[in-house]
């Protein structure tokens, strides 16, 4: 879409309307995946393996199935077989086959009349074991000695003479980096580590599932994604896609950490078996040790920069631990780590690498955070020892239009520098520092994406309209698409309702990811209203008299447009809407499409940190998010988003962490030992909205909600590094690793 | 003819390549269009991949138009959280 063609001058996009689910939710009357209930609805709870890595000897589940009030029993035996590729890696994190591969892996299920029934069956499972060696570092994983995991995992692209734990591999990169080195004032090289952290949704992975014999089922779920539940379940269970109907409960928070599938392909392996519904929910400790936290990482990354700040070369070995399955994200690592700067000499490199440990799952810009902290650690070093500032250095080598990327192609209009000269100015920058604070800051990158798509506009009688989108609303996606639709119709925003629709009722759409939705669904519901317009603007014509081409839409009116068009009164919706039925039916608007201009985006943010040398506690007296959204259609939402990422940074970067014992199982499984922030560890955060349209959107969206997350890690760690005078190289920054770096110090 | 840039670690399939040349006009037939010419990235194609042109990342659409003046860059598909 051309420039020329974007719209830029908004009645509604921009303004600040409630929001739509606002009242349900603090009614208590919205639905989430655990309020739902069905006549006969039995309880299912699942046997989880003890062990980190351990061959199933044998199961039985005869003295469970003995016991009053159970009514189906389910293992590996009750899936679909013969499944390849990702379907079959999931099936395998569902439901453990011949191997259980990390502490809490499924390893058979139970449904009883009560919940309490079915986790007391549980416990009468017998499960034979034979132990086998594990490891969960992912460091370790990768040495000539480590237990191999899943042999034979590794695909094509693994150079040879790598450990069968390293199961892909990554590289990219341009110019040539030896002679950027050369030409370099100061090379600085380091090592960096970070653990696994949990998305750490509220609302734990829940739902309600039925399954006829027929092959027919219904499935109510918290998901971000239900064509995706729809499709992995249906291949799990072996039924046809079609039949498997699912709808998305209201959701509390997902993160990314909702785009698969966990206990729904098991629900429903139970309610087949037992002819009835059968409800599951995961404990907070289930959600923990089985579902999908980030990959660990271990990083090494050399940046070569010259006196006057200009970055000669930059190179980075990111290896990533994923769990037992292939898929961390390292060429996410990879190709984000060096987006933000324009270099002429950039290579970067990605190890996937499987280890006795859940599946890792997406979590906001997956892969990038962690780059970011690595390669923004040292661009700080740097400024640091040639005495530069930390943001004019930033500026210096900033990525803008027609920038070759790191990763490859060149940049189109993206809002780096705009960024980085907002951070500049902004008052925090300049702010003077109390004693014993530093501060920190950080670009990030995600690229963003679109997805296939489908939105249905349909128009009310009275003149009012429904819109149903496929993408489960998790960050405000129903005020937005409710301030698009509006602005298109011309219409108030109070007269559009926004519902996510199951998957009977449209086409596929994408998982709710990707910072996808606000572009994507929001994109599929301008051109569905657009069809609306054109359809109005039909009836009108045949109402008047006159050719189609001569009425056009203007402030929600039908209005005669050009010298011989006639004079005619204007036609509001509702005049045209009110004889639908007799003007030619029904009107609707819908599209259906995989818009591919998501835009790429970027962010900066500045932090303050104040480090306690006594005890090595961390404040965070003052946190700025400054980020390009294209155009913010509704701001609030916008800078909630930023405000989150900021939020969950700050607890990857000081607490968060899963802590495994030498016998490989998880240590801190509930929110007491798993330290995420809460109100009183968060300073307000401030936001600045930075507006620099993105061409492949018709009002210049771009995704914001993802690239909030990326910056955090860094921008705090360089806060901390400089207020504890010591740098810090491995997160979570908690008060016993700074004390170690202090007293390793002196 | 278009030029497709490759991300350096499939080198090793194409012979030490990492720029090579494929008849298409479209996204879809520069994905055929390289296995064809190098059937050692039919698993690498297979397994995901997006594809830049002249700066637009294409995630999925084969249909997409591709021109022999076009930047075109192979990448690893995209997703997200």
């Amino acid at each position: 879409m051309a420039l020329d063609d974007r719209k830029s001058d908004f009645t509604f996009i921009g303004t600040r309307p409630d929001r739509p689910d606002g009242l349900d939710k603090v009614t208590g009357r919205a639905k989430f995946g655990a309020d739902a209930v069905a006549p006969g609805m039995l309880f299912g709870a699942i046997v989880r393996s003890p062990h980190a890595h351990a061959r199933i000897v044998k199961i039985d589940t005869s003295k469970a199935e003995a016991m009053k009030g159970v009514k189906a029993v389910v293992t590996r035996a009750d899936f679909a077989t013969g499944l390849t590729g990702e379907f079959w890696n999931v099936q395998e994190n569902v439901m453990a086959g011949d191997t259980a591969l990390y502490d809490g892996h499924a390893v058979a299920a139970v449904a009883a009349n009560s919940a309490l029934d079915a986790r007391d069956a549980a416990k009468l499972i017998e499960i034979e074991y034979e132990v086998l060696p594990h490891v969960t570092d992912v460091d370790k994983a990768m040495e000539a000695d480590a237990p191999v995991i899943r042999d034979g995992t590794a695909d094509g692209s693994v150079p040879e003479g790598m450990h069968p734990n390293v199961v892909r591999y990554h590289e990219s990169g341009h110019g040539d980096v030896a002679a950027g080195f050369a030409a370099a004032d100061l090379v600085i090289e380091d090592s960096f580590k970070t653990e696994a952290t949990h998305q750490g949704y509220i609302e734990p992975h829940a739902c309600l599932a039925s399954l006829g014999a027929d092959g027919k089922g219904e499935l109510w779920c918290t998901t971000q994604g239900h064509w995706y539940a729809q499709k992995h379940c249906a291949a799990l269970l072996g039924i046809e896609t079609s039949q498997l109907r699912v709808t998305a409960s209201e959701i509390g928070g997902g993160f990314g950490g909702k785009t698969t599938v966990f206990i729904e392909p098991v629900a429903l392996a139970l309610s087949r078996k037992a002819n009835r519904p059968v409800k599951m929910v995961m404990s907070r400790s289930e959600v923990l040790r089985a579902t999908g936290p980030t990959s660990s990482t271990s990083m090494d990354v050399k940046i070569g920069m010259t006196k006057d700040g200009t970055i000669t070369a930059a190179e980075g070995v990111f290896r990533l631990q994923g769990g037992a399955f292939p898929g961390a994200p390292m060429e996410f690592t990879a190709m984000c780590a060096f987006a933000p700067y324009a270099l002429e000499n950039v290579r970067q490199v990605g190890y996937d690498v499987i280890a006795n440990r859940p599946k890792q799952a997406a979590y906001r810009a997956p892969g990038s955070p962690m780059a970011a902290f690595a390669v923004e650690s040292v661009i700080d070093l740097l400024c640091q020892q040639l005495d530069l500032d930390p943001v004019e250095v930033r500026l210096k080598n900033a990525s803008k239009k027609g920038t070759k990327a790191s990763y490859g192609p060149r940049f189109d209009d993206i809002g780096l520098v705009e960024c980085l000269e907002a951070a500049r100015d902004h008052p925090h920058y300049s702010a003077q520092l109390e004693q014993g604070q530093g501060r920190g800051i950080s670009c990030g990158f995600w690229f963003n994406h679109g997805g296939e798509t489908s939105v249905s506009l349909a128009l009310s009688e009275d003149g009012t309209v429904q819109v149903s989108v496929g993408t489960p609303d998790i960050g405000g996606s129903r005020a937005s698409m409710a301030l698009m639709a509006s602005e298109t119709l011309g219409i108030p925003y109070e007269n559009i309702r926004v519902t996510i629709a199951d998957t009977a009722t449209l086409g596929y759409n994408d998982v709710s990811h990707g910072s996808r939705v606000t572009y994507a669904s929001g994109l599929a519901t301008i051109k569905a209203a657009q069809a609306a317009i054109a359809e109005m603007c039909k009836r009108a014509a045949a109402k008047w008299g006159i050719p189609e081409d001569a009425v056009k839409w203007e402030d929600g009116c039908a209005v005669p447009s050009g010298p011989n068009a006639g004079d005619f009164e204007p036609l509001a919706m509702a005049d045209i809407t009110a004889d639908m039925g007799a003007t030619g039916g029904p009107i609707s608007g819908h599209f259906e499409a995989t818009p591919e201009g998501a835009g790429v985006s970027f962010g900066v943010h500045i932090v303050d940190a104040q480090v306690d040398p006594e005890t090595g506690k961390t404040s965070i007296p003052r946190y700025t998010v400054i980020q390009d959204a294209g155009k913010a259609i509704h701001p609030a939402y916008v800078e909630g988003q930023f405000q989150g990422g900021a939020a969950q940074g700050i607890g990857w970067a000081l607490n968060e962490e899963y802590v495994y014992g030498e016998d490989g199982r998880l240590q801190n499984a509930v929110f007491l030992d798993y330290r995420i922030p809460v109100a009183s560890d968060l300073p307000m955060i401030d936001t600045v909205i930075v507006e620099v349209p993105n061409p492949g959107h018709p009002y210049g969206v771009r995704g914001v909600g993802e690239t909030g997350i990326v910056p955090p890690l860094a921008a705090i760690a360089n806060a901390v590094s400089r207020a504890a005078g010591v740098r810090m190289f491995e997160l979570p920054m908690s008060p016993p690793r700074i004390l170690a770096a202090l007293k390793a110090d002196g | 003819m278009v030029e497709v840039n490759l991300w350096s670690g499939l080198r090793s399939l194409t012979g030490g390549k990492q720029v090579v040349e494929v008849e298409a006009s479209t996204v879809g037939e520069v994905l055929s269009g390289l296995v064809k010419a190098y059937p050692q990235l039919k698993g690498p194609i297979e397994a995901g991949v997006s594809v830049a042109v002249d700066g637009r990342i294409i995630a999925s659409g084969l249909t997409e138009p591709v021109s022999p003046g076009s930047e075109v860059y192979l990448m690893q598909r995209l997703k997200g959280g």
